[in-house]
């Protein structure tokens, strides 16, 4: 139990896909103008990688891993080189169904998270948290908590980000930063603060 | 004829570059740039993937119903990625380990599905594949000088050749961590975009609102 905790930490702070491993950058670049429509991409993200990334998990254990496919006679076959392509079939997949869902059941959710839902497809936070969901050999359990906590963070990381921006639009910016350039030293900044979360984990 | 290839091949470095000013690809760029080699790497394997991609889908451009394009961009991208993929763990083992799961986000790099959206579904193959190298060149370009500055601060080296000697080895030079750290990245690319900026003030983003002078108001 403790060390799924421990995980959960260093997925939300010190291991942010956001901030320290630079993962749907372009999203969180073009999307944080403003606070609530940050929230919402936060929430969508949260959801799809909490979903994606345990789904993920059995399809490479159960299908691609080496040697997974030995319950059908194929003991032998290695299919771990197109987790790239099922990866990004699933996570489409699994982004449409949880809208039609979502649509359905839960409408007030679904508006929230508007039109962020299909965007995240291509968001590379997603693929890269199954991938490394597969380089780091995570069990299925530590899959559910990874995907929770990576999602939060990178939540976490968009809101406050959000915030930040919609203070800076009065301040008194040099000309060749306005905008894009101090945008990156802000999220450097952020960066740092993120860093200082090392002495927990 | 040959004035307009030209200006598709090298606009992208630029004035057009797709990093700083198009915001395109951050994500995969940042994080292999704390060496130069694993920088470079990365640089060659995106322009062959963007040209390759860029290429492909000029040519299929009008037996391609629209409403399945997105998804036949992708499944090409992600062909040539696993190709490329490939390729790296047979004869760059190490450096492939290094790059981690960073070859595989070539596939949601926004800069390939971009630029085959946005210019090679509207042109004939050759300016297709000359805007994917260009496009690629101007991504390299930022990623190698910012795996340069991190590599050269960050430990005295370049291509892992020492340059400066190291305080913990008798020399002069003590490395800055922070450069080996994320947040360097972040600085290092704002620095730029402000370098280029203050260049090309054409690029210059309009502040959504101006300060008043107090001088103004007249208090």
């Amino acid at each position: 139990m403790n060390a799924l905790l421990e995980l959960l930490l260093l997925s939300v702070f010190l291991d942010n896909l956001a901030l320290s491993f630079f993962l749907g950058m372009c999203t969180f670049l073009a999307v944080s103008k403003r606070v609530d429509t940050a929230f919402g991409v936060g929430l969508a993200m949260m959801f799809v990688q909490t979903v994606t990334v345990p789904v993920n998990n059995l399809i490479f254990t159960y299908l691609l891993a080496p040697g997974a496919l030995a319950w059908a006679g194929f003991g032998d076959l290695d299919l771990s080189f197109l987790k790239l392509i099922a990866f990004i079939g699933v996570i489409a997949a699994m982004v449409q169904v949880l809208e039609m869902t979502l649509e359905f059941h839960v409408p007030r959710l679904h508006r929230a998270m508007g039109i962020f839902l299909p965007l995240i497809t291509v968001n590379c936070a997603i693929l890269g948290g199954s991938l490394f969901m597969v380089e780091r050999s995570y069990s299925f359990g530590e899959s559910v908590v990874f995907g929770f906590g990576s999602g939060l963070g990178w939540a976490l990381a968009i809101v406050m980000f959000a915030a930040i921006r919609e203070r800076l639009k009065y301040a008194d910016i040099p000309d060749g930063l306005q905008g894009l350039g101090m945008n990156f030293i802000v999220a450097g900044i952020m960066s740092l603060g993120f860093l200082a979360f090392a002495g927990m984990a | 004829m040959q004035d307009s290839k030209w200006q598709t091949l090298t606009r992208p470095l630029i004035d057009d570059n797709p990093l700083t000013l198009q915001i395109l690809g951050i994500c995969s760029a940042l994080a292999v740039t704390t060496a130069l080699d694993t920088a470079l790497l990365m640089s060659f394997v995106v322009v062959c993937v963007l040209a390759l991609g860029s290429g492909s889908v000029s040519l299929i451009r009008n037996q391609l119903p629209h409403s399945v394009r997105i998804i036949a961009q992708i499944t090409i991208i992600a062909s040539l990625v696993i190709i490329a993929d490939q390729v790296l763990q047979a004869y760059a083992f190490e450096l492939s380990k290094r790059l981690s799961v960073f070859v595989g986000l070539i596939i949601t790099n926004c800069i390939v599905l971009g630029r085959a959206e946005s210019f090679a579904m509207h042109n004939r193959f050759i300016p297709s594949v000359l805007d994917g190298i260009g496009n690629g060149l101007g991504y390299s370009l930022i990623l190698i000088i910012v795996g340069a500055i991190r590599e050269f601060f960050g430990k005295g080296s370049l291509l892992n050749v020492q340059i400066l000697v190291p305080t913990s080895q008798g020399g002069g030079f003590e490395p800055l961590h922070l450069m080996l750290l994320p947040p360097s990245a972040f600085f290092i690319i704002g620095g730029i975009i402000w370098l280029i900026r203050s260049r090309r003030p054409r690029q210059v983003e309009k502040p959504e609102f101006t300060l008043r002078r107090s001088t103004e108001t007249g208090e």
